[in-house]
């Protein structure tokens, strides 16, 4: 009852004040409304980024040869690194962390050429064993991918990207069509849509066996690259997992395991947290800015809350005189305070979410930015923040208030 | 002729000492006061500016506390209480009447009123019930709407002896009530200090300057550097000599 009571009063001096009371108000509002769209806008760059990764397996680890540059157990260094599939083999074998793994041997554009009857053209010619498929997403338009039976058998198959079929086959359909890759005939078995963003050079792969690939353009058992899956590994397990293949190559092949250049391995995971990282960062920014940004506007509402009991030094002199307790003069402050950051803090909650809301719906999602929101979660957050920092915003001025001497405060000068 | 003589004091000062620090100098406001008032006494008080009048109606008031000495008021006595303490005894005991009245501004009048009570944690409805027969006592009813800036400075008084007596107090203090007004109004204003005197009882203490205020008090209590020069004063003695000290 009483508190109600007190309520009354609190609503009462900050109506009859209106003025002043937005004016204090908008440092808050903007403060939060600040906050809300710089956490939204934040939210946009991550789900852009993460919208990118999406369509690639994250946890992918890649191996191919290098040249050492350091001396080891007697060998001199520059040793190239030739990888090849009896080292697959051991990866297979040594790691136990690996979910999906194939080898690679490819040739490059300008080695390559494709043509089906009179049409020509530069395309990367890749062999891959089927497991490639989990490695990155592809998605099949037409027929199949390479399959088992094409890599045991070293069948000359071939699986093309949309573009190469429209070059060389335009309104033919491929499939079962024999083209030539420098020469040799391969039947096209399947048409696929490469779903990367690595790139625009990767789009015009060609995919065969790669059994077929080292026989037909004489690698015998080389590979340019190993590629492996590591399930849903966390990051340690995959730098663990990433160790382990450095350590079996680099007992098979005789070179310092320290060498950073022997062989190169690429973490596509350790990329990911790495980007991720970099978002961190930017939201740990982003609530510093916000929360200066709040820290101003509570500064703001502190003063004037000071400058306003300055001003009503004889009203709550009176009120003292007639009865009230420091106690209750001091709450009443605090309330104040309080009623204006909670209110106004919410007006520009409420603002920054339409407008993040209105930003999502007409701004079309692209790989930089995309669907800016805020969660139910920090809008919470920023809610407990509002009335903490109220609370705060009126505490010294309360305390001023109820420090008041009602003699001085009603001397007539 | 002086009733503190007769029945047990409201007001009972033995020995009031007061001194204000300013700077390195030390200043001796009151030099040992001793004061009885009694119950239904209404007395004024005077003296010249730096008399010390001011300082004792503020120990009077429990807005400030005596270095020394004794205060009892009502036989209870007022010594070395926090604020909280200071505020609830002025609440229970005393009602104020300053020389500009006080009102708070964003308050209607019968708002104003109300206010003592809401820190006694009277209901609303029950507030608003009492502060309007107060301003019916008063005879602004009428005015309980309008808000302080609207009202004639003589109804601010008026307004402002009703807040002193909604939460039925023992002691009316009034610092110059008259001090803001004319003529015509102050003998208005006094005329219902007079009355709240005769009919409720109350005792009032009037802190003036003004030789014809005093005048209409049963007794005249004449302050001078910080000492009681005299505390049976006749009243009616003030209107024959108007070029006394004070002023």
């Amino acid at each position: 009852m009483f508190d109600r009571e007190k309520w009354g009063e609190v609503f009462e001096s900050i109506g009859k004040n209106k003025l002043r009371a937005v004016l204090t108000g908008v440092s808050v509002f903007t403060g939060i409304f600040m906050l809300i769209m710089l956490l939204g806008m934040g939210r946009g760059l991550r789900n852009g980024f993460e919208h990118g990764f999406r369509k690639n397996a994250k946890n992918v680890i890649s191996v191919r040869g290098g040249s050492t540059t350091k001396p080891w157990k007697g060998m001199p260094p520059n040793r190239s690194i030739q990888l090849d599939n009896a080292d697959l083999q051991a990866i297979r074998r040594g790691v136990s962390q690996v979910q999906y793994s194939s080898g690679e041997y490819s040739l490059w554009r300008g080695e390559s050429v494709l043509n089906f009857e009179e049409k020509y053209g530069n395309y990367g010619i890749t062999g891959i064993e089927p497991d490639y498929w989990h490695v990155e997403t592809q998605i099949m338009l037409q027929g199949r991918y390479i399959n088992e039976p094409d890599q045991q058998e070293g069948r000359k198959v071939i699986v093309i990207a949309d573009d190469a079929r429209d070059k060389l086959f335009g309104s033919i359909d491929p499939i079962h069509q024999w083209l030539q890759v420098n020469g040799v005939p391969f039947e096209v078995v399947g048409v696929y849509k490469f779903e990367s963003n690595q790139g625009q050079n990767q789009r015009s792969k060609v995919f065969i066996p790669l059994s077929t690939a080292q026989r037909v353009f004489g690698a015998y058992r080389d590979l340019d690259r190993v590629y492996m899956t590591l399930g849903d590994a966390s990051v340690p397990e995959a730098v663990k997992a990433a160790q382990r293949v450095i350590s079996i190559l680099s007992a098979r092949h005789n070179f310092d395991p320290t060498d950073p250049r022997a062989v190169w391995v690429e973490n596509r995971l350790e990329n990911y947290v790495k980007f991720a990282g970099i978002f961190w960062a930017i939201n740990v920014f982003i609530w510093i800015m916000g929360i200066g940004t709040i820290i101003a506007g509570i500064m703001g509402v502190s003063n004037i809350m000071l400058i306003v009991v300055k001003e009503r030094t004889r009203e709550i002199g009176v009120r003292k005189a007639i009865g009230a307790t420091p106690a209750s003069v001091m709450g009443q402050i605090m309330m104040e305070a309080l009623v204006i950051t909670a209110l106004a803090g919410y007006g520009g909650l409420l603002l920054g979410i339409a407008t993040l809301e209105s930003i999502a719906t007409l701004l079309p999602g692209g790989p930089m930015f995309r669907e800016p929101e805020v969660n139910i979660g920090i809008a919470i957050q920023a809610l407990v923040l509002l009335i903490f920092t109220g609370t705060l915003a009126g505490l010294i001025p309360a305390r001023h208030a109820a420090r008041i001497r009602p003699i001085e405060a009603l001397r007539d000068e | 002729m002086h009733p503190g003589n007769f029945v047990p004091p409201m007001i009972r000062l033995t020995g009031i000492r007061k001194s204000y620090r300013t700077g390195s100098n030390v200043l001796q406001v009151l030099k040992g006061i001793d004061l009885h008032i009694g119950r239904g006494e209404l007395v004024s008080i005077m003296g010249s500016s730096g008399s010390g009048k001011s300082t004792l109606l503020n120990i009077l008031g429990i807005l400030d506390n005596a270095d020394s000495g004794e205060y009892l008021l009502d036989g209870l006595e007022i010594k070395g209480q926090n604020e909280t303490k200071a505020a609830e005894l002025r609440s229970k005991y005393l009602g104020f009447v300053f020389q500009s009245f006080n009102l708070i501004s964003f308050k209607n009048a019968m708002e104003n009123v109300a206010l003592p009570l809401y820190y006694q944690g009277v209901p609303r409805k029950k507030r608003t019930e009492m502060a309007l027969a107060m301003l019916e006592k008063v005879g602004l009813k009428e005015w309980a709407h309008h808000l302080p800036n609207e009202l004639s400075g003589g109804q601010k008084q008026r307004v402002a002896i009703a807040r002193a007596l909604v939460a039925d107090p023992k002691v009316i203090l009034a610092d110059e009530p008259t001090g803001a007004l004319d003529t015509q109004t102050s003998q208005e204003v006094m005329d219902l200090l007079l009355h709240v005197n005769r009919e409720l009882g109350l005792t009032v203490v009037i802190v003036t300057h003004e030789h014809d205020i005093a005048a209409m008090t049963q007794r005249v209590i004449r302050l001078k550097d910080g000492r009681i020069e005299d505390a049976h004063g006749d009243p009616k003695a003030m209107l024959s000599n108007p070029t006394s000290d004070v002023r």
